[in-house]
């Protein structure tokens, strides 16, 4: 119950324990993840052996293929890097256009339109995925038989990974940057306007400042989403693999400590990023959002 | 006059194309391609007519529907078990928690959600694997003789979707119940009620709308999960997203493929609508308040 009406002991510590268990849940992947990463063992399993950075550092001199070492692993780092700076990007242009057009647009249909702009979100990614896949096979097909011309881009591979990943991350952006237009104060547009000013430079000067918050938000959640899909990634993916997808790969092998090491090298980095975001203001949230 | 007119036109039609082109070219047009490959069969070499046999061999083939209808088991389940353990931790979060320390708390929940589902996953496996860190624990402690293996069973993959879901519980329970009037509570009190009949008539009517939205939103993810049944299940995982990617990407019988998917949206769809309506919300509000 509430802090102001009494609590009988027992339920203070049923309270306290169960914030402790659950904390311990949320944790204790994530600790075992980062603990297991400096083993000194070939398999991220107990016991501990000691205290190594083999799983960093090592090269064939040591044995080991550490994560400075495995350029496969570093590669589909930066392949889950260009993916995901081309969906932030696409997502952060169309996320604005969408959240003018939302807010200031008055058209028929709009209703429609703005329901359908949600739908994405509610679509399990992996028919996002085939769905993406069966339809731009059948356009490159199209293409191949009637035109004679060779759309390989449209082939599974980085370009529809980025579509696809692309096509429900846009409802975020459109979101998060609509939710923010929506509380502007449409007297200081209007006073600039007044003033003289042309649209152009009311757009450079009061809007966009005014949205930089949300699309650095919006940015970094896009970004985020992007480094970490997987159920869309999984089918539309050609020969270079991103992260998530060499990670299951290995995983289901039962992969060496090295996949620790990028596993704690990713934590770093989105814990950051967060609380970086968190810090200007923007939206803390990681997914279906705002 | 004229000219000012047309100049909205204009701008009107920039900010609609890039809409358009994304739901259009993305979403709509591959989802009604998918439509059309579910509802043909392949009659020779690059001849098709339409045909329901694609839904007929999900019914006729037991193991198609049994797994089909695991999964829907499953996932009510796992969204159950989501509101369970999350609403305590909202309630901890919105109510109990003085000032900063709520939000604090809500920020270290957050936390582990920044992380991607593959990182958690691999914590969950090296904790839980026959070789891993709880077996060894069991062992020690004397509970077992030998390590148990705790992979690829059911309760691994409910446990599994449980902790990738919480997240989407706890935003909007936490929302929903910081909106409650802590008076209501102390005049309810006050008249005598106990700590269950607040609960019932207070407390769940006023955070119907943020259980309702969690449970969709949750409901939704964990049907499409692909990541996490297969690597905590294994070979007994017999999750249908597995179902779609073996027709589509192993087997490359896409008209198969197209028409579990067209299955599995649809009863995401089914239950999403069931869920508004049970609750008499809207769509677009539920999907903002998550």
């Amino acid at each position: 119950m509430i802090p102001s009406l009494p609590r009988p002991a027992w339920l203070r510590t049923a309270t306290a324990a169960y914030l402790i268990a659950f904390l311990a849940f949320l944790f204790l992947p994530l600790i075992v993840v980062a603990v297991f990463a400096f083993n000194d063992a070939p398999y991220p399993a107990p016991p501990w052996r000691g205290f190594t950075l083999d799983w960093f550092l090592g090269n064939s001199s040591s044995g080991r293929t550490g994560l400075f070492a495995d350029s496969e692993l570093l590669g589909s780092i930066w392949t889950s890097c260009i993916v995901a700076a081309c969906v932030t990007v696409l997502s952060a242009i169309v996320g604005m256009t969408n959240a003018f057009l939302i807010e200031r647009g008055r058209f028929p249909g709009k209703q429609v339109l703005s329901i359908l702009m949600l739908a994405p979100l509610v679509i399990p990614g992996v028919i996002l995925g085939i769905s993406i896949l069966a339809f731009a096979s059948r356009v490159a097909d199209f293409a191949d038989d009637t035109l004679g011309l060779e759309l390989d881009f449209l082939r599974p591979g980085l370009p529809l990974v980025v579509l696809g990943q692309f096509s429900y991350i846009a409802t975020i952006a459109t979101l998060t940057i609509s939710a923010r237009l929506r509380r502007f104060d449409r007297t200081l547009e209007e006073a600039a306007l007044n003033l003289g000013a042309s649209k152009a430079a009311v757009f450079r000067t009061i809007l966009l400042p005014y949205l930089r918050p949300a699309l650095l938000g919006s940015a970094a959640i896009s970004f985020l989403m992007s480094f970490a899909d997987f159920n869309t990634t999984l089918m539309l993916v050609g020969a270079d693999t991103p992260l998530t997808v060499m990670m299951y790969g290995r995983m289901r092998e039962g992969a060496t400590p090295v996949l620790n090491a990028v596993s704690l090298f990713l934590m770093i980095a989105s814990v950051v990023l967060a609380l970086t975001l968190l810090r200007r203001g923007g939206s803390p949230r990681p997914k279906p959002d705002e | 006059m004229r000219d000012s007119r047309w100049h909205g036109r204009l701008a009107l039609g920039l900010l609609l194309a890039p809409a358009l082109l994304w739901l259009g070219a993305l979403i709509v047009l591959p989802h009604v391609d998918l439509a059309v490959l579910s509802f043909r069969e392949r009659t020779g070499p690059r001849v098709y007519t339409p045909s329901l046999a694609q839904y007929k061999t999900f019914f006729a083939e037991p193991l198609y529907w049994h797994v089909f209808v695991r999964t829907a088991i499953m996932s009510v389940i796992a969204t159950f078990l989501t509101l369970l353990l999350a609403f305590p931790i909202a309630w901890i979060i919105a109510k109990l928690a003085r000032g900063r320390a709520g939000s604090l708390l809500f920020i270290i929940c957050l936390i582990p959600f920044w992380v991607s589902e593959t990182v958690r996953t691999l914590g969950w496996m090296i904790l839980l694997r026959e070789s891993g860190v709880l077996p060894a624990l069991l062992v020690k402690l004397g509970l077992t003789a030998v390590p148990v293996e705790l992979l690829y069973r059911d309760a691994t993959i409910l446990v599994g979707l449980v902790y990738t879901s919480l997240l989407f519980m706890v935003v909007p329970l936490v929302s929903s119940l910081e909106s409650l009037d802590n008076s209501l509570i102390e005049a309810a009190y006050d008249l005598g009620a106990g700590g269950f009949s607040i609960l019932r008539t207070i407390v769940i009517p006023h955070a119907a709308p943020g259980i309702t939205a969690g449970c969709i939103v949750v409901f939704m993810l964990t049907l499409g999960n692909y990541l996490t049944p297969t690597l905590l299940g294994g070979k007994n995982s017999q999750w249908f997203t597995e179902q779609i990617y073996t027709q589509f990407i192993t087997r490359f019988n896409w008209e198969q493929g197209a028409a579990f998917g067209f299955l599995l949206l649809g009863l995401s769809t089914a239950l999403v609508m069931l869920g508004l309506r049970a609750s008499g919300q809207r769509f677009g509000d539920v999907m903002r308040r998550t």
